[in-house]
């Protein structure tokens, strides 16, 4: 199953940090997200994009948690090579992981 | 009860301006807030004030003073916008001028400045630079603009004096909605940290506009939203207790539901236990959104843990130059003529002595989003068509303009059938951060009436 059959996200940027969201459709399946999507498997997951630390807020209340990447931007959003220079298509990706 | 109605006018410069009128003629509103300043828009706005002192505020403050102004007269809604960019009081002067030529009196036009440090910025020369790890003095020759993000404080002042257009430069962008909170409740961060979490809450969900109704939402399937071409801008309701609803405009397009409130809420904050403003370090660990109607979500639960001893300086400094192009393949062997054609390119840059600081090659179609070991994971056997992009920094001009150049001479110099090339080569202004104590700002207030 990927992760956007029962979650929704949404990203945004601040300098050379992505900021990406995951919230859970139903709050049944917001226990199973936070076992199963861990800062770890997140950093190994944007391996190849997110070349510092990644943190995970969780926001319990919501059924939400918060993943913030360290140097993911290409040095930031002012200066990024990157078509995507913001990272904005970033949360779809995660989304598009398998659980 | 006491109840105070704000809209959000704009979530960005460029914003679209019919939102805002429909907010303005329906929505009953008390105050109005345009939040219009990127990161860059100062040190670019600085750069215009420096060719035309009477320049340097937002390029669409007349477009949308004009359509405004009226109505913010007629309907009684004070707004407040950091529209001033690198110029507030030259964005005063114009508004004024447009209230004139609408025949429009009995405005009060208030300038916030003081953000502007730039006179002063050699006394923080042996301050760190956050993102660059060097001192400040280190790059002085490039810097071109210095603000600091200021809290409510001067268009509180400015609410006090009876203003009813404020105009800033660099604010916080929670601020432009915690001003009229704390004037109309008289909130403070010491005697009312639940009642400012809320306020911080309520200036973050309105500081996006439109994302909070349905825009950067909609995914057909699996998050529908009605009539996103008539998107809603965003209004709140808030009692003195600090509770609130969100919500929008009858017969405007969007959805104001538990999950857009969310997906904004968590937008950009970080830690949400420690979401930092110059007015509050707002708690939005515990926050709940309650669906109490159609398009009505209200939001409980935030707090806040005082506000921080020290304020961000944003800095604008030349940074480098970017040149880039790119040029689309098609047809069965497509990726293999874009993957020659980008070889043929970083030979040739280094025959030609070509001398960059990074580069990087997309395919657009497969990996310019997320790089090729994700996108490798659902990419289809054969691509239709695949668009080359590559791009690269450099020190100068001469350099960057050689890297387009290249890219586009693949027309009749690279693989069979290069289509569609367009090139480009930009001056990068970027921005990096000091932070400054806060009693060293010096906010000052002008005010100029109609």
């Amino acid at each position: 199953m990927k992760l956007k059959e029962v979650a929704h996200s949404r990203t945004g940027d601040k300098g050379d940090i992505s900021n990406i969201s995951l919230i859970a459709y139903k709050p049944e399946d917001y226990p199973m997200l936070k076992e199963k999507v861990t800062p770890e498997i997140v950093k190994a997951y944007f391996g190849e994009i997110c070349k510092g630390d990644v943190v995970r807020y969780d926001i319990d209340s919501l059924c939400a948690m918060n993943f913030v990447l360290d140097q993911t931007l290409g040095g930031g959003v002012t200066r990024s090579l990157a078509l995507d220079k913001h990272g904005k298509a970033l949360g779809m990706a995660l989304l598009e992981m398998e659980i | 009860m006491k109840k105070i109605r704000i809209g959000s006018g704009a979530g960005y410069a460029g914003d679209r301006i019919e939102p805002a009128v429909e907010l303005m003629e329906k929505g009953n509103l008390d105050y109005i807030i345009f939040e219009c300043l990127a990161e860059r828009t100062i040190a670019i706005g600085q750069q215009d004030k420096l060719k035309d002192p009477s320049k340097g505020y937002n390029q669409l403050l007349e477009a949308r003073m004009n359509k405004i102004l009226k109505l913010a007269k007629d309907n009684h809604i004070k707004v407040i916008t950091n529209m001033g960019a690198a110029n507030p009081l030259a964005a005063v002067e114009k508004t004024a001028e447009i209230a004139k030529d609408l025949g429009i009196s009995g405005l009060k036009i208030a300038a916030v400045t003081g953000d502007d440090i730039l006179p002063q910025i050699d006394k923080y020369y042996d301050n760190t630079v956050l993102e660059l790890g060097c001192k400040l003095g280190d790059i002085k020759a490039s810097v071109l603009s210095t603000n600091v993000y200021l809290g409510c404080e001067g268009i509180l002042e400015a609410l006090e004096n009876g203003a009813d257009i404020i105009i800033t430069g660099r604010v916080s962008d929670p601020a432009l909605s915690i001003a009229p909170l704390v004037h109309e409740f008289g909130w403070n961060i010491d005697e009312n940290p639940d009642e400012m979490g809320q306020a911080v809450l309520v200036g973050h969900l309105l500081e996006c506009a439109g994302q909070v109704t349905g825009g950067y939402y909609a995914d057909p399937g699996y998050k529908d939203v009605p009539d996103l071409d008539r998107l809603g801008f965003p209004l709140i309701e808030i009692d003195e207790t600090g509770h609130f609803v969100v919500t929008k405009v009858e017969g405007s397009g969007g959805i104001v539901c538990e999950d857009t409130c969310k997906e904004q809420m968590i937008y950009e904050i970080h830690n949400p236990k420690a979401y930092m403003t110059p007015d509050a370090i707002a708690d939005f660990s515990q926050v709940t959104f309650t669906q109490q109607g159609k398009d009505v979500v209200a939001a409980a639960n935030a707090t806040s843990h005082g506000k921080p001893e020290t304020l961000k300086v944003s800095i604008g400094y030349r940074d480098c130059f970017i040149g880039e192009g790119e040029i689309s393949y098609g047809g069965t062997n497509a990726m293999n003529r874009a993957k020659l054609a980008a070889d043929i390119v970083e030979k040739r840059l280094k025959l030609i002595g070509c001398e960059m600081e990074e580069f990087r090659v997309d395919y657009i179609g497969f990996n310019s989003l997320y790089k090729t070991d994700i996108s490798s994971r659902y990419a289809p056997e054969i691509f239709p068509e695949i668009r080359l992009r590559i791009s690269g920094r450099t020190k100068d001009k001469a350099n960057a303009s050689l890297i387009a150049n290249e890219v586009e001479a693949l027309y009749t110099n690279g693989p069979a059938g290069g289509a569609g090339a367009t090139k480009k080569v930009s001056e990068i202004v970027s921005i990096c951060s000091i932070f400054v104590p806060r009693d060293i700002v010096d906010i000052q207030l002008s005010y100029k009436e109609v």
